[in-house]
């Protein structure tokens, strides 16, 4: 039974530089890297290769010693030119030089009607050492799948509401065939169901809307409406014990992919947006790409911050660094270290704020040029109220989050925790007026929960 | 500007740790964030924008919301003066009697307040909170005129140490600081701070024949003491010296004695609308309280054993500070329940009360003060059910 699911609460942040829809013709960029620290939950990385070696598209890089039997793999063949550390050796970045045709690592390769005749276990093997098992996504904690586990349902959100995020319609088109084929594939996995959950709003490619052998359901309202965390909660929500899985249509189509051609299939369009981006437009690469080919000599002004993915969840990269391996788009605006007379008090129209404090006169519905600036100092939590409008779930989040400051696990426990990650409570995070690091105070209390 | 900035630049490094006035970090930082928005960036992580709004803002947007009040307060101290005296006074006469004794107050709450706040950031190194600034204009404005400013010192000092800084500082307190302040002298000064101190008349000066200084809360509790018809006593009262002072029209619009900045419910209504334009307050909250009161007056007229029950409840949102508890006492964040259910009961519980402690306790005339550190008492255990009520749905989720 397809469920009709209309949310109220939450915000869309609407920022100036949205991309065109257009691909652009781009140089491919000279290295692409595989970063362990993308992964939450990540206990040890174990490197298979050394700097020096050749790999192709799919050659395993590294596991983690948590479960080797989860490959990590090249997104590009060619030479590993260096693997970068941190403090105490820890393995930060394994770059590649990328060959200038990609040569792929061969996998079984099925018709469509083969791939239906696949047991688990054999899906499940080429697609553990593939590269492709990443892509599956476990709540509760948000990290990477037990392949031992049978999962409650599987979940694929079909729309991004995240500020700028690309339009999946778009980046996706022409993939009916994989994408089919991915669900195909996850559908073995559950004893439940898959479902791919649409926007409700505005016309949907037929990609997502016509899915066959899964539930499709139309979500609709404001950001976070396209966070799967939401969708969850609001069609089969988790409860202590249960797991769920989810994937995104990229990880769907990836592991279509690897089923239908036999390759580990990297290839992706990202979207280069923001306020600072002169040309913002779409782009095809692979994941993990260095994002110096798509900024350079793109941008309106020099200060500026680089961020693989968007503005509410992505992280904060160098001109040179590299594209998450979830990410798919890459925000550039302006970086706001400037002080600002009386900035806390001046009226204005042209500075976002979703509460309506004295002064802040700005119309939300309007686009927005939005800068890194804090607006403010960490202090106690004194607002209420406004959580809980940006937050469509039935969970109190100043509740859950003193919770998981007082590191009291039958508290978060019971106020939710097993239903959100970090995406979830971004929101919470922007309108705060007391600037709490809320999306990594999620992750510590994820992580408390885990490995408690 | 630049001038400034530079300035600022040159001795913060003076404040800063191995500075030879580390000690005093918070307070350098304090004015240096006052004067400029600071440059701090997000993090790498996590949101990579913020929302434009920062706890000053938020909290001056509560400050402006009390001007109304403030302002009307000097002029009616003033226009209570000449009235008692029985002497015509020009506007600017009013409003010179009512800042010379409003202004002083205002200095002193601020200025004592705002000295303990540095001396706290000093000894437990946290920085100053701008939750004073609200606090530091909600006492003046519960104080009587004829308060001596001692005594104001005595109780702004107390209740910043007591109900806030022993706490933890903003954020942490369990009871709204400026009616600690208020609850203070009330228990300490009584003399001071009830009975007929309403009106400044100042030294040596008659008070007009039959001047009398009783409010109508006053009148009420005397209804339930004598048996007397509260009702004929409010419409006949100040005849002769001030005609009708206590029609519900006079009373709505605030031309009565009372603490400085509570007589009037149509500004505490300005601040209302401010407040929940603003999101800075909660309507929820406000609403509830009036209607709690006016629903425990209309129970009361039910039963209407004496003059005081039976008189009409919208009376009860006029009289007294009501109107000015729901505004701004209230609706503090930090002291109110915190869940959005907890608000209806809380605010509900709040009005109910303040008519029950009016009407039942002769011993206590205003009930607002009292009803508000009561349910500030409470709230947590208001939140704790409702809490307790989230977890619960979430259990039965999962059994079925």
């Amino acid at each position: 039974m397809s469920k009709t699911i209309k949310l109220k609460k939450g915000f869309d942040i609407n920022l100036v530089g949205e991309a065109g829809k257009k691909l652009a013709e781009v140089v491919q960029p000279e290295t692409f890297a595989l970063k362990p620290t993308d992964f939450p939950g990540m206990q040890m990385p174990k490197l298979l290769i050394n700097e020096g070696d050749d790999v192709k598209a799919g050659s395993p890089i590294f596991y983690d010693k948590k479960n080797d039997q989860v490959m990590f793999t090249a997104p590009v063949s060619g030479e590993i030119v260096e693997v970068k550390r941190g403090a105490k050796r820890k393995i930060l970045e394994i770059k590649i030089l990328a060959d200038k045709e990609i040569s792929y690592e061969s996998f079984d390769q099925y018709s469509v009607s083969d791939v239906n005749n696949l047991t688990r276990e054999q899906l499940q093997e080429q697609m553990l050492k593939s590269g492709v098992w990443p892509q599956i996504t476990q709540r509760p904690f948000g990290v990477i799948a037990d392949q031992d586990d049978t999962p409650k349902a599987i979940f694929v959100s079909a729309f991004d509401s995240n500020p700028l995020a690309p339009d999946y319609d778009f980046i996706f088109k022409g993939k009916e065939k994989e994408f089919q084929a991915g669900l195909d594939v996850l559908t073995k996995f559950t004893s439940g169901l898959v479902h791919v959950n649409i926007n409700g709003q505005g016309e949907v490619s037929q990609l997502f809307s016509h899915a066959k052998n899964v539930q499709v359901n139309k979500i609709s309202g404001p950001h976070p409406a396209g966070n799967v965390g939401v969708q969850i909660h609001h069609i089969d929500p988790i409860n202590k014990g249960d797991v769920a899985w989810t994937v995104t249509p990229f990880g769907v189509i990836q592991i279509g992919t690897l089923f239908l051609e036999g390759k580990y299939d990297a290839s992706t369009t990202i979207a280069v947006a923001g306020s600072e981006v002169a040309n913002p437009q779409y782009y095809a690469t692979y994941q993990g790409a260095c994002i110096n080919k798509f900024v350079e000599g793109n941008l309106n002004s020099d200060h500026v911050r680089y961020i693989s993915g968007n503005v509410l969840t992505g992280e904060k990269i160098e001109k040179d660094g590299y594209l998450g391996y979830a990410h798919n788009m890459i925000t550039v605006i302006p970086e706001g270290d400037y002080y600002e007379m009386f900035g806390w008090i001046k009226p204005t129209t042209n500075k976002l704020s979703f509460q309506r404090a004295f002064g802040l006169l700005a119309n939300t519905k309007k686009k927005f040029k939005v800068d890194t600036n804090e607006h403010g100092e960490p202090r106690a939590f004194v607002q209420t109220g406004v959580f809980e409008k940006v937050m469509p779930m039935d969970v109190l989040p100043t509740h859950l989050l003193k919770a998981i400051l007082a590191e009291d696990f039958d508290e978060m426990e019971a106020l939710g925790i097993y239903e959100v990650i970090e995406e979830d409570l971004a929101l919470c995070e922007y309108v705060d007026v007391s600037k709490h690091n809320i999306q990594k105070i999620v992750r510590e209390g994820l992580s408390l929960i885990q490995y408690s | 500007m630049k001038f400034i900035r530079d300035g600022l630049d040159k001795v913060k490094p003076h404040f800063e740790k191995g500075g030879k006035w580390e000690k005093f970090y918070y307070i350098y930082e304090a004015h240096d964030t006052l004067l400029f928005a600071p440059k701090d960036t997000t993090h790498a992580t996590g949101a990579q924008i913020k929302d434009a709004i920062d706890m000053k803002r938020l909290m001056m947007t509560v400050i402006i919301s009390m001007i109304p009040c403030l302002l009307f307060g000097i002029w009616n101290v003033g226009h209570q003066h000449f009235l008692a005296l029985g002497q015509d006074a020009s506007f600017l006469e009013i409003i010179k009697i009512g800042s010379i004794q409003v202004l002083p107050i205002v200095v002193v709450s601020y200025g004592v307040g705002l000295g303990v706040e540095f001396a706290f950031t000093i000894f437990r190194k946290h920085p100053v909170n701008e939750g004073f600034l609200v606090s530091g204009m909600l006492i003046p404005l519960v104080m009587p005129a004829t308060v001596p400013l001692w005594q104001v010192a005595l109780a702004t000092v107390f209740a910043v140490i007591i109900a806030k800084e022993a706490f933890g500082g903003t954020g942490m307190n369990v009871l709204n600081v400026a009616l600690t302040a208020r609850a203070f002298l009330y228990f300490a000064y009584p003399s001071q701070i009830s009975g007929e101190v309403w009106t400044y008349l100042g030294d040596g000066v008659q008070a007009v024949s039959g001047f009398s200084g009783a409010t109508p809360l006053a009148l009420g509790a005397e209804a339930v003491a004598n048996g007397t018809n509260m009702m004929s006593a409010i419409n006949s009262f100040g005849a002769g010296w001030a005609d009708n002072v206590y029609s519900f029209s006079n009373m709505f619009f605030g031309f009565m004695p009372g603490s400085i900045g509570e007589t009037s419910t149509l500004m505490c209504l300005i601040g209302a609308f401010i407040l929940i334009v603003t999101g800075a307050g909660s309507w929820k909250i406000i609403f509830s309280v009036f209607a709690g009161a006016f629903g425990m007056g209309l129970l009361m007229n039910g039963i209407a054993a004496n003059g005081f029950m039976e008189m009409p409840a919208h009376y009860h949102l006029v009289i007294g500070g009501l109107a000015f508890g729901a505004v701004f006492m209230a609706t503090d964040p930090v002291t109110a329940a915190q869940t959005e259910t907890g608000k209806w009961i809380y605010g509900f519980l709040i009005g109910i009360l303040t008519v029950i402690i009016r009407v039942l306790n002769p011993a206590y005339p205003e009930g607002i003060m009292l009803a508000i550190l009561f349910m500030n008492v409470f709230a947590p255990l208001i939140d704790y059910y409702v809490v307790k009520a989230n977890k619960k749905r979430r259990l039965q989720r999962a059994t079925v």
